[in-house]
């Protein structure tokens, strides 16, 4: 397993760019599609506001990104030391009703699970560890 | 994330250039419900220069979709491309909304 980058900071929607640099640099390096950069921005983003709005409801904390490389598996690990929340057992939104009926919210992480090739979540020295893992794509 | 809006007739045209995340989002949220608090009743989207939107971004489509409904208004929307256009399928707002490839055709369809 090799690092590429490491990112820690306050789990604050301020930083989500910060945060968002740090992964969107490590995929482009990786030769990743564009499309496939977008998907792995759009599930990082939502895993990292979750934590930002529900990890610490009594102070604050920090999150922590790193980007792995394991054989051809690109790995976007997250780790807070929040709550425990596993990400992995909320039920998928209903995506076909009508605009009245529709609820605001719970698309994020319909679309993390949906986009990434695995996500992993386990709970550990009181911290969450969330993993998303995407295959390298053939060329 | 750049927000440009004009007036064609009785719709007012919102294009959104850039990156809607969770940091844009609530921006273009005001932007929209000013324009229903101003009395607009047919908001055209053109997302034509759309590089990335997550689930803030249609949140705040939907919020404010859901708004003008409730004013016997319409949100519909136009130009979704590659990535942005996937996410909108995923999330199933075809469904909930009027989707035109381009503006022009959206006009018509007014």
């Amino acid at each position: 397993m090799s690092i590429l980058s490491r990112q820690k900071l306050p789990a604050q929607l301020e930083y989500l760019q910060e945060f968002m640099m740090t992964v969107t640099s490590c995929a482009q390096d990786q030769g990743f599609s564009k499309k496939r950069i977008r998907e792995i921005e759009l599930s990082t983003e939502e895993a990292l506001v979750n934590i930002f709005n529900y990890s610490y409801p009594e102070g604050e904390g920090e999150a922590e990104i790193t980007c792995h490389l394991e054989g051809d598996t690109f790995v976007v690990e997250i780790i807070d030391e929040g709550i425990p929340f596993d990400i992995t057992t909320v039920t998928d939104p209903d995506v076909t009703v009508d605009i009245s009926q529709r609820k605001i919210g719970g698309l994020g992480i319909f679309f993390l699970k949906k986009l990434m090739d695995e996500v992993r979540y386990r709970r550990e020295n009181n911290k969450n560890i969330l993993r998303l893992i995407i295959k390298k794509e053939s060329s | 994330m750049e927000i440009q809006t004009r007036k064609e007739s009785k719709t007012t045209i919102i294009s959104v250039k850039g990156r809607i995340d969770a940091v844009t989002a609530p921006r273009l949220e005001k932007n929209l419900f000013d324009l229903i608090a101003q009395g607009e009743t047919a908001l055209l989207l053109n997302l034509q220069e759309l590089d990335y939107i997550s689930s803030a971004g249609l949140r705040s489509i939907l919020s404010a979709a859901k708004q003008l409904k409730a004013k016997s208004g319409e949100l519909f929307i136009a130009g979704l491309q590659g990535s942005v256009r996937d996410v909108f399928q995923m999330s199933g707002f075809y469904t909930i909304f009027r989707i035109f490839e381009l503006v022009e055709e959206a006009l018509q369809a007014e």
